[in-house]
């Protein structure tokens, strides 16, 4: 089983290096989305602090669903798929595997660089790394959740903003505790309830959402 | 299935899993529960309307409660019903269960539709605007959101087979996470405002706006029933319209 998780990762991570400029997009979204918020609301360097959290967040939340349309899109069309849906092997595990894979890739480094725009929103320095960690908690859950959505696109015309209607508003809690981890701890209620949950939640995704993602497979690969 | 196991009242309640024998039998009920909502909402309407006493505080503008409380009622209960049929369709595969909540969608997103709407008409002469980012709002708003995205989903599908099954997990997942969502929305409310409105704190109800409420919700339900059966008949003839039992069924009726 160990194994088949490594054989799986290392697989998608090798394609995923092969097409090195698709990463490099959903950072680069990431960026500049976020760049974009201090020119549309003015650059006061207050107003900017308060709704950092807010802003790096809600930018994470679209680049991971931007990102997950490419999740499946290829291997379905290449037939890799279909190869996935006939293994022996149990599909939730590759499912699994296959989502953790797609987190090093278009969600770890969003997490990576969140100290760096933290800096340039002037977030107080104690604050960035409950802001990193909020997003390492959470960027997993969008991942997983939003997998169920690829899955049931798969194939569809318009299948990118039908994704993000599916999508968007399951990320509603996330968005909420990740962003409100940091804002507790800005008003020095501290961060570790929201942190918790977010945590719980994250177990309870990784647990079923599999199920869903791997049901969801089989229906949009019939 | 083969051999009968349930019987209700010496009827195969399973004969009428099959959209042939459901058919005809939904065409017999939706008169029934159509004029029982027609009588239910006009008693409701009279209950609310011209017995149920003026409210001390809000006056008169208090009245669209009993349009408000309802439908957000039925926008709830709608998608844990939805949920449910979907559940049994994946499990049992059957095709009507399938329709059924595809027929329930709509009034689902009407009635939360409607809940939003009249709630913000009601917000403007009680709490003096339209919309505040409450906890109940937020998550209604999410709600309808949840709707729109099964519908877009199921529009998106053009297999009618695929598009039951992709909505049913669908489905399955917005049940899971709407206390979820609000939970958080109601964390993140009351870290954000303190002292807002609530409906909650509201002095009690006289008997009589809770028995017009309890009619007009009773409306919605027997409403929604009908609806949802007149709608699943559209989507059987839709989906068998090159069965014979369809033709036949045609004949004999004409």
């Amino acid at each position: 089983m160990v194994a088949l998780l490594r054989a799986v990762i290392r697989r998608d991570l090798l394609l995923a290096w092969r097409r090195r400029a698709d990463i490099a997009t959903v950072v680069l979204f990431f960026v500049i989305v976020v760049s974009l918020f201090p020119l549309g609301v003015g650059p006061e360097p207050n107003l900017l602090r308060t709704i950092a959290p807010g802003i790096i967040w809600v930018a994470a939340l679209l680049a991971c669903m931007l990102s997950l349309q490419q999740m499946f899109a290829s291997d379905h069309s290449d037939g890799a798929l279909d190869q996935m849906l006939l293994a022996a092997a149990p599909l939730g595990m590759i499912v699994i595997a296959r989502a953790f894979a797609h987190w090093l890739i278009s969600g770890l480094p969003l997490v990576i660089l969140s100290p760096v725009l933290a800096i340039q929103f002037d977030l107080a320095p104690e604050l960035s790394p409950v802001l990193t960690l909020s997003l390492l908690l959470g960027t997993p859950i969008l991942t997983l959740t939003g997998a169920i959505g690829a899955a049931l696109t798969l194939g569809l015309r318009g299948g990118g903003m039908l994704l993000a209607l599916l999508v968007l508003p399951l990320y509603v809690p996330v968005l909420i505790l990740g962003a409100g981890a940091v804002d507790a701890a800005s008003a020095g209620l501290g961060a570790d309830a929201h942190l918790l949950l977010l945590a719980a939640q994250l177990v309870v995704t990784a647990t079923f959402a599999p199920w869903a993602i791997a049901a969801a497979l089989r229906i949009s690969a019939e | 299935m083969n051999q009968p196991v349930l019987l209700a009242g010496g009827i195969n309640v399973f004969k009428y899993a099959a959209p042939q024998t459901f058919y005809p039998l939904a065409g017999k009920m939706i008169p029934w529960f159509g004029w029982i909502a027609a009588a239910f909402c006009a008693a409701g309407l009279y209950v609310g309307f011209f017995v149920a006493p003026t409210d001390h505080q809000q006056g008169e503008s208090y009245r669209i409660i009993f349009i408000h409380v309802p439908a957000a009622w039925m926008s709830m209960f709608i998608y844990v019903v939805m949920a449910f049929w979907a559940g049994v369709g994946l499990i049992f595969n059957t095709r009507l269960s399938h329709m059924m909540v595809s027929a329930l969608v709509p009034t689902g997103a009407m009635f939360t539709f409607v809940a939003l709407w009249t709630g913000a008409l009601w917000g403007k002469p009680t709490w003096g605007t339209w919309w505040a980012w409450d906890a109940r709002m937020t998550s209604e708003l999410i709600l309808l959101f949840l709707y729109f995205g099964f519908m877009a989903l199921q529009a998106g599908i053009d297999d009618a087979r695929r598009a039951d099954r992709a909505g049913a997990v669908l489905a399955l997942v917005g049940v899971v996470n709407i206390p979820i969502i609000y939970f958080s929305v109601k964390w993140w409310n009351t870290l954000h405002q303190g002292a807002s409105v609530s409906l909650t704190s509201a002095p009690t109800m006289a008997t009589t706006m809770l028995t017009g409420m309890l009619l007009m919700a009773l409306a919605a339900w027997m409403y929604t029933i009908a609806a949802a059966l007149h709608r699943v008949r559209s989507i059987i003839l839709e989906r068998e319209h090159g069965a014979t039992w369809i033709n036949e069924y045609a004949e004999t009726k004409a």
